[in-house]
């Protein structure tokens, strides 16, 4: 047995693009010594479909349903980050109630992201009940999704200014009745990974990002939570309402794929606990009124006044067609999505289309950094790194 | 952080880097400061490293054009800092030839940002080890965010089945592109409006 060592060369993989483990249409370039992996190229732009070159194209409302495709998990938070940055341009502030439904929705987004980055990362290092038991759950919040706006995912509910409708007193009673029978799903989830050997084998110290590395990498949300800082958007720069929120920040010690896991697990629960804060408010005598700025100039008129009014038929008229002008100038506003932060850089000329808008979307900076984390790394663990940096290519390629 | 706090925050910044930063505004509570599009290294390495400053996050890298202007891009930079609690926006102006430096060895997070504004804007990047396209296509041309780069784009893809292969065309559509100017055309509209043509010219 005595190899030439010339003849030794390292083995070259394709990953995907059609891979269960790759979570869309990741082509992942390996390089392999043996098991180890010496090199990841990632190839993104599968999925690319120039969403911000047809946004410049439409107006502020029309831009709005390309919002859910992006991250199609949690669709209406990112459709929350549009809307900040287009109200902070016009000067305008949401209603009560408005942002009780916008803080209410953006949290079943968070759990329906989390649940599917927890299951579907259990099923990618072996496990298989719990995607079966997490889907249920997602499936009762799409539902939630569907009664409020209509459909599923692509939900589109969101309105600068507001949100699109109200939302039906039985719905919020049923949101309200769904949240303590979920904690015990959570409960359950817990009781099948968090001590299990084998999903602790193949994630703990796998993985591992020091704090000053995910700051420098521009990770943003549980990639540097887990990474030990108490950073997040909902509590050190608060938008809506979430100031008068009370719930905790779970962080990670090790910064691998196990901490991550646990945070996003916490992050459930306590998101549960930001949902029943919300259903009591909406409930409260305060939290009644209208759930969109009651200016013409941005918002429709109701259904009946147009029956009646020549001023709101023509306001109507003039929103669906012309839309909205937005002043001039620059803004950025970001939200803590289920991912990390997820920004939009709006550029306004003061017409009705953006002339502008940059979508900063959390997974693109987390993915570009594995080919560093996953260094020295086995191959099998490239799965596993994949699954809780949360990549999701609809925002990825946007 | 208030607009005021922001403001002593820029002119410290710009003060602090002569001929690199040269100015800064503050609008709807966000810091801007324009910088020397040569000297962004520099700029970036003092916000990192300055105790006063910290922005120890890079959030984003983008460009902006502006065809009608003799240097056509606005670089821009988002950075974060978690100690202040806030964020910069740095702005440089560039052109297709405007070599800007890479921002990597500050930053390794710059990698992708700076791709994706090659690939989009055509914003040119030196020092970048990797400067491959990100987003568009293996083999594509142009670089589709550009004012001047149309919507519809130039090729279209289609699998041949007698080629039994995936086969590039150009862009063929059954119906043109619509672009609707809903600003007030009968203000003044720069084009004939829609059904004026079948009047046919007086007599």
């Amino acid at each position: 047995m005595n190899e030439q060592p010339e003849n030794l060369r390292n083995f070259t993989i394709n990953f995907g693009p059609q891979h269960p483990a790759a979570h869309g249409v990741l082509r992942l370039v390996l390089e392999l010594d043996g098991e180890v992996v010496e090199r990841v190229d990632p190839h993104i732009g599968l999925l690319h479909r120039g969403t911000e070159k047809l946004i410049e194209q439409k107006t502020y409302l029309q831009a709005i349903p390309y919002f859910d495709r992006l991250d199609y998990v949690a669709p209406m938070n990112q459709e929350h980050a549009f809307c900040l940055a287009a109200e902070k341009l016009l000067g305008i502030e949401v209603p009560r109630r408005g942002q009780l439904i916008r803080v209410l929705y953006c949290e079943i987004g968070r759990i329906l992201s989390h649940l599917l980055n927890v299951t579907t990362q259990a099923m990618d290092v072996g496990a298989l009940t719990p995607p079966l038991w997490g889907f249920e759950e997602r499936e009762k919040l799409m539902v939630f999704y569907e009664r409020a706006s209509g459909s599923r995912m692509h939900a589109a509910f969101f309105r600068v200014g507001g949100v699109h409708q109200d939302l039906p007193q039985k719905l919020v009673d049923d949101i309200e009745a769904w949240c303590d029978p979920f904690l015990k799903v959570v409960d359950d989830l817990d009781r099948l990974l968090t001590a299990n050997r084998i999903f602790k084998q193949r994630n703990v110290d796998i993985g591992v990002v020091p704090l000053k590395e995910a700051w420098e990498w521009g990770f943003s949300g549980v990639m540097v939570r887990g990474s030990g800082a108490a950073w997040d958007l909902r509590k050190s720069q608060p938008y809506e309402c979430y100031a008068e929120m009370d719930f905790d920040i779970p962080i990670g010690k090790n910064g691998d794929c196990y901490d991550r896991y646990l945070i996003r697990m916490e992050e459930m629960r306590q998101s549960v606990r930001i949902m029943k804060q919300c259903i009591q408010k909406l409930n409260a005598p305060e939290g009644r009124g209208p759930v969109v700025v009651e200016d013409n100039k941005v918002a429709p008129p109701r259904r009946g006044e147009m029956k009646r009014s020549m001023e709101a038929l023509i306001h109507h008229f003039k929103l669906y067609t012309e839309g909205v002008h937005v002043p001039a100038g620059e803004v950025y506003a970001a939200v803590e999505a289920p991912k990390g932060e997820f920004g939009v850089y709006l550029v306004s000329d003061g017409t009705n289309k953006p002339y502008k808008c940059k979508i900063r979307a959390p997974g693109f900076a987390h993915l570009q950094a594995m080919d560093h984390i996953c260094r020295g790394h086995l191959l099998a663990d490239v799965s596993a790194i994949l699954g809780s940096l949360d990549i999701v290519f609809g925002e990825v390629d946007r | 952080m208030d607009d005021a706090k922001l403001d002593a925050l820029g002119q410290t910044i710009v003060s602090a880097l002569p001929g690199a930063a040269t100015g800064h505004t503050v609008a709807f509570n966000q810091l801007t400061v324009d910088v020397e599009a040569v000297k962004i290294v520099e700029v970036v390495k003092y916000l990192r490293d300055d105790p006063n400053c910290r922005f120890v996050n890079i959030t984003d890298i983008t460009a902006v054009d502006y065809p009608d202007r003799e240097k056509r891009f606005d670089v821009i930079y988002h950075f974060l800092s978690p100690t202040l609690n806030t964020r910069i926006r740095l702005r440089a102006q560039a052109d297709e030839t405007t070599q800007v430096p890479s921002l990597i060895d500050v930053f390794p997070g710059a990698d992708w940002f700076e791709r994706e504004a090659y690939d989009l804007y055509g914003v040119f990047f030196v020092g970048h080890p990797d400067m491959r396209r990100l987003l568009t296509d293996y083999g594509f041309e142009g670089h589709p965010l550009r004012k001047d780069f149309p919507t519809t784009g130039f090729v279209e893809v289609r699998y041949d089945d007698q080629e039994k292969r995936v086969v590039y065309e150009p862009v063929r559509l059954n119906q043109e592109f619509r672009k609707f100017d809903f600003l007030s055309p009968w203000e003044g509209a720069d084009y004939p409006l829609p059904g004026d043509e079948k009047a046919g010219p007086k007599v």
